[in-house]
């Protein structure tokens, strides 16, 4: 099937911004599905709210656009109910880990077969610019104009600390990467977590002089560096991307289903 | 394997919003914005076919057709 297949004409152009992130994740999603070959009948997207979460009303799969941070759990109970669907959740930072910060560690822990895609912009870019538990010490947002005192955290660290058994990282710079990523993410039978780095020129880049939507990108491309590159033993504070973790351990719809099935034969 | 050969920049004016990421990071400067602010392929005969403005686009509004493909 072609891109454009899967997605629904009837709301294009979207209303992300101009040179927003979360169209080329969208995009790079959509490589990735294509290149797996599968049918829009096979995939469930259900997001929260955000700017991100506006992917659910672009693609044509079923999809569910949910509350607020409580996408996961929504989720959960699809993923439950109809396992041999494929669920994916884009979700933005701060709807994934603030709002949704306990969902997410939870998820994460039972490592049932889900795809999260975490689209890092750290900021709140639909409510207007407000610092989010990504925006990072020393940064600026609406609701910090002297500067942001919180300090973010590792999402990638944080998911493998919660047991997430798929963890990677990417930037909407690396597009192939990004392609390669989400396809393994989504083939793999567990709880994935894909954090990509996304721009938002609108307010995170305004705020913090970042420059155009390409600019942003090139920062992307100048402050990350492959997963234990020389690079970055010679300069800790570029960030890592690639695959930090991929292992098999049981899947949670899977172990379920046994104990459906030890039930059933009595005691 | 036979290089792509370019049929056509597919570009959707409608869609396309003038961010310039496409024109920015297009490895062969072909692209460019035209005074709508909207993308057009300026120097086509150029174009490697890498498809890195089609992957980069957030507005999916570039699209690069080879010969193969149609
Ligand atoms: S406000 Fe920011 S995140 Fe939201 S659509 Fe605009 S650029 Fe994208
Ligand atoms: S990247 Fe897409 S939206 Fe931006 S200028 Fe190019 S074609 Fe237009
Ligand atoms: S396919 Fe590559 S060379 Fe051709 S216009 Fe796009 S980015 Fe430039």
């Amino acid at each position: 099937m072609a891109i454009k297949d899967y997605i629904r004409e009837r709301f294009f152009p979207h209303l992300w911004c101009p040179g927003c992130g979360h169209g080329i994740v969208m995009n790079g999603m959509l490589h990735a599905i294509e290149k797996l070959g599968m049918s829009r009948n096979e995939i469930v997207m259900v997001s929260g709210i955000g700017c991100s979460s506006r992917i659910s009303c672009y693609v044509d799969f079923h999809t569910l656009h949910t509350i607020h941070g409580r996408a996961l759990a929504f989720a959960t109970g699809v993923k439950l109910g109809l396992p041999e669907l494929n669920v994916i959740v884009p979700m933005g930072d701060g709807d994934a880990l603030a709002i949704g910060g306990n969902h997410f560690i939870h998820a994460a822990r039972r490592n049932i077969d889900i795809t999260a895609i975490v689209m890092n912009n750290r900021v709140y870019g639909m409510t207007g610019g407000q610092f989010s538990p990504l925006s990072g010490y020393g940064t600026k947002a609406t609701t910090a104009p002297y500067k942001n005192i919180d300090h973010d955290f590792d999402i990638a660290q944080l998911a493998m600390a919660a047991g997430a058994s798929f963890v990677a990282r990417t930037t909407a710079y690396h597009v192939k990467q990004m392609t390669d990523i989400i396809r393994k993410a989504i083939l793999h039978e567990g709880f994935s977590v894909v954090e990509i780095l996304t721009q938002c020129p609108t307010y995170f880049g305004r705020k913090n002089k970042l420059g155009d939507a390409a600019e942003m990108m090139e920062w992307f491309k100048d402050f990350t560096t492959p997963i234990g590159s020389k690079a970055k033993k010679e300069n800790d504070d570029l960030i890592e991307r690639g695959i930090f973790v991929q292992k098999e351990i049981p899947e949670y719809c899977e172990e379920y289903d046994k104990i459906i099935e030890h039930a059933m034969k009595g005691s | 394997m036979a290089k792509p050969k370019l049929k056509e920049h597919r570009i959707n004016r409608e869609w396309c919003k003038g961010c310039g990421i496409c024109v920015h990071f297009c490895p062969k400067s072909v692209l460019e914005l035209d005074e709508m602010d909207k993308v057009v392929a300026a120097r086509p005969e150029d174009c490697i076919c890498c498809k890195l403005c089609e992957l980069r686009c957030p507005d999916l509004a570039i699209e690069i057709i080879t010969a193969e493909k149609e």
